[in-house]
């Protein structure tokens, strides 16, 4: 397993360009979106805290499906299946690197949005921190899922959109999720993001810890794990 | 697993056992009514044939003939592989062949952006993990890439290194558990006569301490190399014997005309209209003596 990870981040340091993509991007983009509501702080709070927690899903997804589609393509996975190792321990090795990878990326961005651009956060920023690292893990987990169903690098963009996008429009980082039509709601209460989104407005508003944040939380790590032994069943030692 | 002096490269091809020499008693991989279906297609149809312990079996034939598959099915990564195929005393695919068989496919199944060692590192630690054996697992991945002969290349990027020394790098990987069987998939394709030479030497060498080694091929000089051949077109075994003998009973004078001959004499046999597309040029082209016994493939036309 640290094998494992030890390897995808050895990969990532020979790839300067993607460590400084993943790092700096979402950075920027936060504040970007600082300056977007400009003369509305009570909307940055919001809309930043949730996208603190969407970040490091949205990344940490295209990267794994990415990097799990290429180890299925260039037979490197063919051959660490012929070899005595647990498909659990490939697929936490690369949970543990994209998981380092996304502590490091959640950590500056939490840093400069709540010291140098002032989200206004009640609870404590380590939560912040917690629950990102959380939604990197469900990204992780989603992407390796995705990448056993995608042939090649486009198809496997492409699930980008097609997985990701709904759980950003049902999240309720547009509206709040009460607000939108029953059926909806509905959806948005099975889809793992909303309480990605919902936990980071506990810790938003709340100085402690609730029931809810506990819930939204478990949810997460709950999901992922799912989705993650969901993804082991796709590694086929056997293939056609 | 082998003592090999790297300055030892440029000497003529090392006397290896003589072609002749009676197999071991005991077989490595023994396959009965093999086949296996991919798709709709069956690509290989009722095999009966054996590998013996510590030889070099080759396995010949045009490209598309199931070489691959075959070599997919002993090493237990082929899906939908019916009759029996016993490899090491195990049938094929057991957990416990894992660490015993090294694989070389075709394409270079390496990470490009790391370099010789690091991939070497990360496979030597997926076989044999801890801290406990960090030196014997340093120690491995050095004497791998030597064998390889990437020694000087050893700190660069595998995805910088040309075809056929990435190739070599794949097939390193192979080598490091010191496997009781190794499976190789054409590992000498694109390789310059020196160097197939000095890895045939090695096949040599690892034959010689006991290594089963299976090795695909269409390069039908590197037959005369092999202990033993099986002979394989359009997903079955067309002949399973030694080069010596392959020539011997066509009345051929080397394996090329020999399986050219076979194929000439499986064709007459089963050739039935809807037969596959190879068949461009149906004429008859004995290569030579028309008159060698007839030969008895040990699989009736279907």
């Amino acid at each position: 397993m640290t094998a494992t990870a030890g390897r995808v981040l050895r990969q990532l340091t020979h790839d300067p360009r993607t460590i400084a993509l993943l790092v700096i991007v979402p950075v920027l983009l936060i504040t970007l979106l600082r300056y977007v509501f400009d003369g509305a702080p009570g909307t940055f709070d919001a809309t930043g805290a949730s996208l603190l927690g969407i970040f490091p899903l949205i990344t940490m997804f295209l990267v794994t499906s990415i990097a799990t589609l290429r180890e299925r393509t260039t037979g490197t996975l063919e051959r660490l299946l012929a070899l005595p190792l647990g498909k659990g321990g490939l697929i936490a090795g690369y949970a543990l690197a994209f998981g380092a990878v996304a502590v490091v990326q959640s950590a500056l961005a939490t840093a400069v949005s709540v010291w140098l651009l002032g989200l206004d956060v009640v609870g404590s920023p380590w939560l912040l921190l917690l629950v990102a690292l959380l939604d990197a893990l469900l990204g992780t987990a989603l992407g390796l899922f995705v990448s056993a169903f995608a042939a090649s690098e486009f198809q496997a963009v492409q699930f980008m959109p097609a997985v990701i996008f709904p759980q950003l429009l049902l999240c309720g980082l547009f509206t709040p999720r009460e607000a939108m039509h029953p059926v909806l709601e509905a959806i948005s209460n099975v889809l793992p993001m909303s309480y990605a989104v919902d936990g980071m407005n506990q810790v938003l508003q709340h100085p402690d810890i609730t029931g809810d944040f506990v819930r939204d939380i478990s949810v997460v790590a709950g999901s992922a794990l799912l989705v993650l032994c969901v993804g082991a069943i796709t590694l086929r030692r056997r293939t056609p | 697993m082998m003592n090999y002096e790297p300055g030892a490269a440029p000497t003529a091809p090392t006397a290896h056992p003589s072609p002749d020499a009676p197999p071991p008693p005991t077989s490595a991989i023994a396959a009965r009514d093999l086949t296996v279906v991919r798709g709709t297609r069956t690509v290989l149809r009722a095999l009966d044939f054996t590998v013996p312990s510590g030889s070099i079996t080759g396995l010949l034939g045009p490209s598309g003939c199931g070489k691959t598959t075959l070599m997919r099915a002993v090493v237990g990564t082929q899906a939908k592989v019916t009759g029996v195929l016993d490899v090491l005393g195990h049938p094929a695919g057991d957990p416990a062949l894992r660490p015993r068989i090294g694989y070389v496919t075709q394409a270079p199944s390496v990470y490009t952006d790391l370099t010789v060692r690091q991939n070497l590192d990360y496979f030597a630690a997926v076989l044999h993990p801890g801290r406990a054996h960090r030196d014997a697992r340093r120690e491995a991945v050095t004497r791998a890439i030597d064998d390889v002969d990437l020694t000087t290349r050893a700190d660069a990027l595998a995805g910088a290194l040309s075809g056929g020394q990435r190739s070599r790098v794949s097939l390193a990987v192979a080598l490091l558990g010191t496997p009781d069987l190794l499976v190789l998939d054409e590992p000498t394709v694109g390789l310059d006569p020196v160097l197939r030479r000095d890895l045939w030497n090695l096949f040599h060498r690892l034959a010689g301490r006991g290594t089963t080694i299976l090795i695909s091929s269409h390069v039908m000089d590197e037959a005369e190399r092999c202990h033993r051949l099986l002979l394989m077109r359009d997903g079955r075994i067309l002949a399973e014997d030694t080069p010596d003998a392959l020539r011997h009973r066509t009345g051929t004078a080397t394996v090329e005309e020999a399986f050219l001959h076979l194929v000439d004499t499986d064709r007459a046999d089963t050739d039935r209209p809807g037969d596959r597309a190879t068949d461009e040029d149906p004429t008859e082209e004995h290569p030579t003596g028309k008159t060698a016994a007839p030969l008895t493939t040990e699989e009736a036309p279907r």
